[in-house]
């Protein structure tokens, strides 16, 4: 084993781990992200930069399938990200080989958030520069599930979140309109806080709905901009209805 | 390859291995092989001396009110009988049950170190282990000894979230999902007797009965076997002990002795001519 020299991530003086920090700030600078669960369903959004020209854009898929029933979308580097979900689908099967049983959204949640601690605790490596959002359904119960996880090792579970770019905005967007939904309504949710920071059009997003039944399914552009037409008309409708004035009786 | 050696670990070491971050396992413990021309026939020949005879009988049946499991408590040494009562129905946790045949330290370490994982696993999961999931895990480590001398014949008996479940896990690293199984010297006489009488609709005392029934006639049959027939039942509730019966006991209540036919005549002087 090579000798590694130092530990790259060690407390300052005030009790900061400056390099998870600035793995924080390395997801900062990643597109928008967005979860939010629904009753019967969770849906994943992301902010898809707008491709060259040239790019396959088929082959920059952002939220990822880590086994039937589990999904993740993140924020931050994308080699990362790559790594880390290799992992983390090697370790969906083997679960599923040793207790012959498909893994709990709240076990593989559990799992990278622990190899994203490992990285800040060992000797000659940095952190992973991103945070995960983890959504899928319990096949014990059935019920949906959101779980979020950041360069720290720390995770928890969420009826709505949203991390990289502009996060804070649309987690406020988030807390004020978050009510229970499901099928289609739970898409109009994640596809509105999205739009709260980015230009609109179906094609600056990807979008994916995850149901019990039929697992992950992304969204076809058109799809998007159906949806993304029918915000806006909702929100212009709503526009209007504040400016005309009262209709008194 | 590497052993799993998992099961021989207290507590996760992760205070020493925190260099140790691409996963990779550390140096399984090691000993200093043997010099010998034959290594293989010597590796053969001590697994024959320590591996004792799987001198039992054990049995175990899924039927509709759960799994009934039974055994024998004779452990014998070649033809001395070392004792006539041996717990040969581990008790892994609440709900689960484990038989043991074969080396009787093996399967009573491996069968506490099962419930040990088990434990574990509901501690981290939030939810209790499935039968086949701990089925799995003892195979899994019994697989990675598989050469070295180890001598286990089990049945992982239990009840889950699925109902009833039952496993046969051994030492070749095998591992059988089943309704009826018998393991042991006196398994023939045993299945004879179970397989003749099972009916999947039994209600639990004619469940036990059957299960007493097969362990006794074992018992009569195989040297190996003997001692007490003990009963176990596992329901949705967990295990439950039946009965334990001498067989000595059990042979006179299946053949009552009827007082008017003696074995033995009785001396009488020959009637003077």
């Amino acid at each position: 084993m090579a000798r590694y020299d130092r530990a790259i991530t060690v407390f300052s003086p005030d009790g900061h781990l400056f390099q998870v920090e600035y793995a924080l700030e390395a997801v900062r600078k990643g597109n928008a992200a967005v979860g939010v669960r629904g009753t019967d369903n969770v849906v994943l959004g992301v902010e898809k930069k707008s491709a060259a020209k040239l790019q396959d854009s088929r082959s920059v898929r952002k939220i990822v399938n880590l086994d039937n029933h589990i999904a993740l979308a993140c924020a931050g580097l994308k080699a990362d990200a790559r790594v880390l979900i290799n992992r983390a689908r090697v370790e969906c099967q083997s679960h599923r080989l040793t207790v012959e049983d498909p893994c709990t959204v709240e076990y593989i949640t559990r799992y990278i958030a622990g190899l994203q601690q490992k990285y800040t605790q060992s000797g000659g490596v940095r952190p992973f520069g991103l945070s995960t959002l983890i959504v899928g359904f319990d096949p014990y119960t059935g019920s949906p599930s959101l779980y979020q996880t950041d360069p720290s090792g720390t995770f928890s579970a969420w009826k709505a979140n949203a991390t990289g770019r502009n996060s804070n905005s649309i987690r406020e967007f988030l807390e004020k309109n978050f009510k229970e939904t499901s099928g289609q309504e739970t898409v109009k949710l994640a596809i509105r806080a999205l739009l709260e920071v980015v230009e609109s059009g179906g094609k600056n997003i990807e979008v994916a709905v995850m149901t019990k039944e039929d697992g992950l399914r992304q969204l076809e552009e058109a799809e998007i901009d159906a949806i993304v037409a029918e915000i806006e008309a909702e929100k212009a409708a709503a526009e209007a209805a504040k400016k005309a004035p009262p209709k008194d009786t | 390859m590497k052993l799993d050696t998992s099961g021989l670990e207290s507590f996760p070491s992760l205070i020493l291995h925190g260099n140790d971050v691409a996963g990779e396992i550390s140096a399984p413990p090691s000993f200093d092989l043997p010099n010998s021309n034959d290594f293989d026939g010597f590796l053969k020949e001590a697994i024959q001396m320590v591996k004792p005879a799987k001198g039992t009988t054990t049995l175990a049946f899924i039927f509709k009110e759960g799994v009934m499991v039974a055994a024998d408590s004779r452990a014998s040494m070649g033809g001395y009988i070392s004792s006539q009562s041996v717990k040969k129905i581990i008790e892994i946790n609440p709900y689960m049950l484990g038989t043991m045949a074969g080396g009787a330290a093996d399967c009573q370490f491996w069968h506490r170190n099962l419930g040990i994982k088990c434990r574990l696993h509901e501690l981290a999961n939030k939810r209790r282990i499935s039968v086949t999931g701990a089925s799995k895990l003892l195979a899994n480590i019994l697989y990675s000894y598989r050469g070295m001398g180890l001598s286990v014949g089990t049945m992982i008996a239990g009840w889950d979230e699925t109902g009833p479940g039952l496993y046969y896990v051994d030492s070749e690293g095998g591992r059988l999902k089943g309704t009826r199984f018998s393991v042991g010297s006196g398994s023939p006489y045993a299945y004879g007797v179970l397989d003749s009488g099972y009916k999947y609709d039994m209600s639990i005392e004619e469940a036990s009965e059957l299960a007493r029934r097969a362990i006794y006639h074992a018992t009569f049959r195989d040297g190996a076997s003997g001692g007490v027939a003990s009963v176990y039942y596992v329901g949705p509730t967990g295990w439950k002990k039946l009965s334990g019966d001498d067989v000595g006991e059990l042979h006179y209540h299946y053949n009552p002795v009827t007082p008017s036919t003696t074995v033995e005549q009785e001396m009488v002087d020959a009637a003077a001519a």
